[in-house]
């Protein structure tokens, strides 16, 4: 029975080979076999060793993870419109790698008796089938690289961390910018300019027949040798390296290397005689390396779709596991990677305040709060965020508010985008309480400094590790500047903030008496956060604000300060940061262990010394607590 | 069991109640274990208005999930031939236009819906009025309500909340914030199988957020029935 769900999987499927090779007929008829698959993160679709399914697999939305034994390397990521677990049933053979959703995933299953006969009838899928199994990779046609599909696992465990890339297709931007030989370089340039490339591609009849790059402009027309009246076939430098679409990183290395040249063209059959198809230039081959944070930050900074900047943190992600591996210091790493993460923040505000159909009524800025704003978010975790905007209107009458909630809704859903999940208490930008004119959030946190309730000094804990991420960050000084005064006007908030943080007491040891949490999926796990890094970032917060010290956010670094501040506490300080970057490097390392945001401990994947660090990091948690109880007198609050 | 005797015969019931009733109601004889791998009927109805009294069906869009899977084969939808149509109402879901699709009448369609669900559990998006609707129906036929357990999302996605001052709790979740929310694309939306199948996915996802809260579901604690 074909029906409204049959189109919208027909629809889906025309989009991608091989089914764009059969009629919209065909694929209907298809559509109604299908299976629909919803999967968690790290559902599994099947084990290595599996007898295979009666069907194989399209991803529909999100990502699906194929690791091979004995180290479990992933070799292939698969991700909207892919087909994975294929061949096992054409060969008939078991599955030779595991597939388990990399995230949230839907699947489409198709009955591989329902698609074996169009495969076998139609010679160019069958083509697109042989061809896919024969290069090893899933999609002969795709551009971006997509690992080895049946890769021989490495030998050794650090080149894992830089997978062999060499034999990889490089990933080449199909957005050709082109000009003709009778182009004025002004106007040329200005498309460099506005594209923001480095090198644009000079074609006559279609065919490329030279390429200009901002070297050429430098050395031709920086040096007055060609007056920038001048045309493009006067510059430009000819003829163009060509190669074909199946270029892989060394042969492009290899390339550029030989003719002296940081751009390569693509040309249909890889001679300069046919249309370009795309341009690859140094960078693009750097980014395949994906190990180079200037690089990432240039990459973020150009993407133009949501879509690029979630690729782009799969290599962020690559870059800090790299990091922790070679074991990069933890205060080196969490600025880089901050550096990095919000770099992305601000390319999606970037991208949503041009999908605006005004710009802003008044300046306004975009904080992180939370971890994120003291630039310890490693990994992807919830995000929460506010905005201060300016002015409540311009005086006439029309609120700037609703504009704000509406770019808010935006930015959050793109954040979410690329990976970072809804806040679930709903501290995010895009609910009202936490979009506000720079007045109401004077008021705001004036009345919780003055009126400490519980659910006030919550709010301030949160909101008060502010980061200005985007927009006007004088508007966020202003803010801080007017907690502070308050902050000495009421001094006994501080007293009900330093009781907060002694809400939870970190465990006294290990086993026996270590606390794991009972709360459902992660009773066996101890929870990291709660336990240890919140009363860590709670004490640091009480004690930088009991010193009016503004602008570091970073517990460990606000650690470090207190150091400076109070020499009789050095040692005591210096151990809490030293904890907290610790405790930090744990939960990251889980992280990425579990794929998660690494909040949970499992035991017993710590190894013996790994223990003692963590039970160490507990006696620390205990002074500073002694500390803060005696310096703020918080029983007298009792 | 005394179904089964009419069920054998074939003759109506002493009460009148058409035969498809009778087998729908004698599937209902035992208890039934429901977790998460069970079978579910994700039900979603287009109508004329939100009047139980003048208000009619005017499609019925259902899917069927059973671990995780929704089978594109064993979904249902039926369109209904308007009788009583009041111009008024002019088209809402752009149904009434599509002339071409085929149609039944409405007892047709309840009695082909009834066969479909038989007694597995019915989950929808503010079930009772999908559910009150039909039920309605049922009774202009001299047919008594459905018998079938209840999930609605909407219940379910107010107990997967955090309790949290800082969140505040509405009555109403329109579909289309709550596909927003868990980023479920909203394309077919306003169909009555499109919204079954967002539905559907939506059931998941704040499954999956439950169970994250509370470690382990029981279903029997969820049913609005």
């Amino acid at each position: 029975m074909k029906n409204t769900i049959s189109h919208r999987v027909a629809d889906f499927l025309k989009g991608f080979p091989p089914f764009n090779m059969l009629s919209i007929e065909v694929l209907e008829d298809i559509a109604v076999e299908i299976n629909i698959q919803y999967l968690d993160k790290d559902g599994l679709v099947f084990k290595e060793g599996d007898n295979p399914h009666s069907n194989f697999y399209v991803v529909h939305k999100g990502a699906i993870a194929l690791r091979k034994a004995p180290q479990n390397e992933m070799v292939d990521l698969c991700d909207e419109g892919d087909i994975f677990g294929l061949r096992p049933l054409m060969a008939q053979e078991n599955y030779k790698m595991e597939a388990k959703a990399y995230e949230e995933t839907i699947l489409y299953c198709i009955p591989i008796e329902v698609f074996k006969p169009y495969a076998l009838k139609n010679k160019s899928i069958g083509n697109f089938l042989l061809e896919s199994f024969a290069s090893n990779t899933r999609n002969p046609y795709a551009k971006k690289h997509r690992g080895k599909l049946y890769g021989e696992t490495s030998g050794e465990e650090n080149e894992a961390i830089v997978p062999l890339f060499d034999v990889q297709q490089v990933r080449w931007s199909k957005n050709i910018i082109s000009c003709e030989t009778s182009t004025a370089i002004t106007e040329l340039a200005n498309a460099m300019k506005l594209n923001k490339i480095g090198a644009i591609l000079v074609l006559k009849n279609k065919l490329p027949i030279g390429i200009i790059t901002d070297k050429d402009l430098r050395n031709k027309i920086g040096t007055g040798e060609i007056p920038i009246s001048g045309t493009a076939i006067e510059i430009m430098s000819s003829p163009v390296i060509t190669y074909g679409e199946e270029l892989t990183v060394t042969q492009a290395q290899m390339g550029m290397m030989a003719s002296g040249v940081s751009h390569l063209c693509i040309t249909k059959d890889g001679t300069p005689h046919t249309k370009a198809v795309g341009i690859v230039s140094k960078h693009d081959i750097m980014l395949s390396v994906g190990n180079n944070p200037s690089v990432l930050i240039k990459a973020i900074q150009r993407a133009t779709k949501t879509k690029e900047i979630k690729r782009i943190r799969l290599s962020i992600l690559k870059l800090l596991r790299g990091y922790l591996q070679q074991g990069i210091p933890m205060t080196i790493t969490s600025k880089i990677i901050s550096e990095l993460n919000n770099a992305c923040t601000k390319q999606v505000i970037e991208l949503n305040l041009k999908k605006m159909e005004t710009p802003p009524p008044c300046s306004f800025v975009w904080l992180a709060i939370g971890s994120q704003g003291r630039n310890e978010q490693l990994l992807q975790t919830d995000q929460d965020n506010a905005i201060i905007f300016e002015k409540e209107s311009n005086g006439d009458g029309e609120p700037h508010k609703s504009y704000f909630l509406k770019l808010a809704q935006k930015i959050n859903k793109g954040l979410m985008k690329i990976g970072y999940e809804y806040c679930p208490a709903d501290m995010m930008a895009s609910n009202p309480k936490w979009c506000l004119d720079l007045d109401s959030w004077k008021k705001n946190v004036s009345y919780w400094i003055s009126n400490p309730g519980k659910n006030e000094v919550l709010l301030s804990s949160i909101f008060f590790d502010f980061n200005a991420v985007y927009g006007n960050s004088k508007l966020s000084d202003e803010l801080s500047d007017v907690i502070f005064e308050t902050l000495k006007r009421f001094p006994v908030f501080t007293t009900h903030l330093a009781s907060g943080a002694l809400q939870s007491p970190p465990p006294s040891g290990f086993f026996r008496s270590f606390l794991v949490e009972h709360d459902g999926a992660n009773k066996d796990n101890f929870d990291l956060k709660r336990r240890t890094l919140m009363p860590l970032t709670d004490a640091a917060r009480v004690l930088i604000l009991s010193h009016f010290i503004k602008g570091i956010n970073n517990t460990a670094a606000r650690f470090e300060k207190l150091a400076t501040l109070e020499p009789n506490n050095k040692e005591l300080y210096l151990s809490c940061s030293y904890a907290t970057k610790a405790l930090l490097k744990f939960r990251t390392k889980q992280g990425i262990l579990h794929h998660d945001s690494g909040r949970y401990l499992d035991l017993n994947s710590l190894s013996k010394e790994e223990r003692v660090k963590l039970k160490r990091t507990f006696k620390t948690i205990k002074e500073i607590q002694e500390l803060i109880n005696i310096r703020f007198k918080v029983s007298q609050l009792l | 069991m005394i179904f089964s005797f009419f069920k054998n015969t074939r003759t109506k019931s002493p009460t009148n109640h058409p035969q498809f009733w009778v087998d729908y109601v004698a599937q209902f004889s035992k208890d039934q274990n429901i977790d998460i791998q069970s079978k579910f009927i994700v039900l979603d109805t287009e109508t004329t208005g939100f009047d139980y009294e003048n208000d009619r069906i005017l499609c019925i869009g259902a899917v069927l999930l059973e671990k995780g899977h929704i089978s594109i084969k064993n979904s249902f939808e039926v369109y209904l031939i308007q009788e009583h149509y009041n111009s008024e109402t002019t088209p809402i879901h752009g149904i009434l236009k599509k002339e071409k699709k085929d149609k039944a009448t409405e007892f047709e369609a309840l009695k082909n819906f009834l066969n479909y669900i038989g007694n597995t559990p019915i989950i929808a998006h503010h079930t009772m009025f999908d559910v009150n609707m039909i039920n309605k129906a049922l009774s202009r036929h001299g047919i008594p309500p459905l018998k079938n357990k209840l999930l609605d999302t909407v219940a379910l996605y107010k107990k997967s909340l955090l309790r949290s001052p800082l969140i505040e709790r509405k009555d109403h979740y329109s579909l289309d914030e709550l596909a927003d929310k868990f980023n479920i694309s909203k394309k077919d939306r306003h169909t009555a199988l499109g919204d079954a199948y967002i539905t559907a996915l939506l059931f998941l996802k704040i499954y999956k957020k439950l169970k994250e809260k509370t470690g382990q579901v029981t279903f029997k604690r969820l049913f609005i029935n």
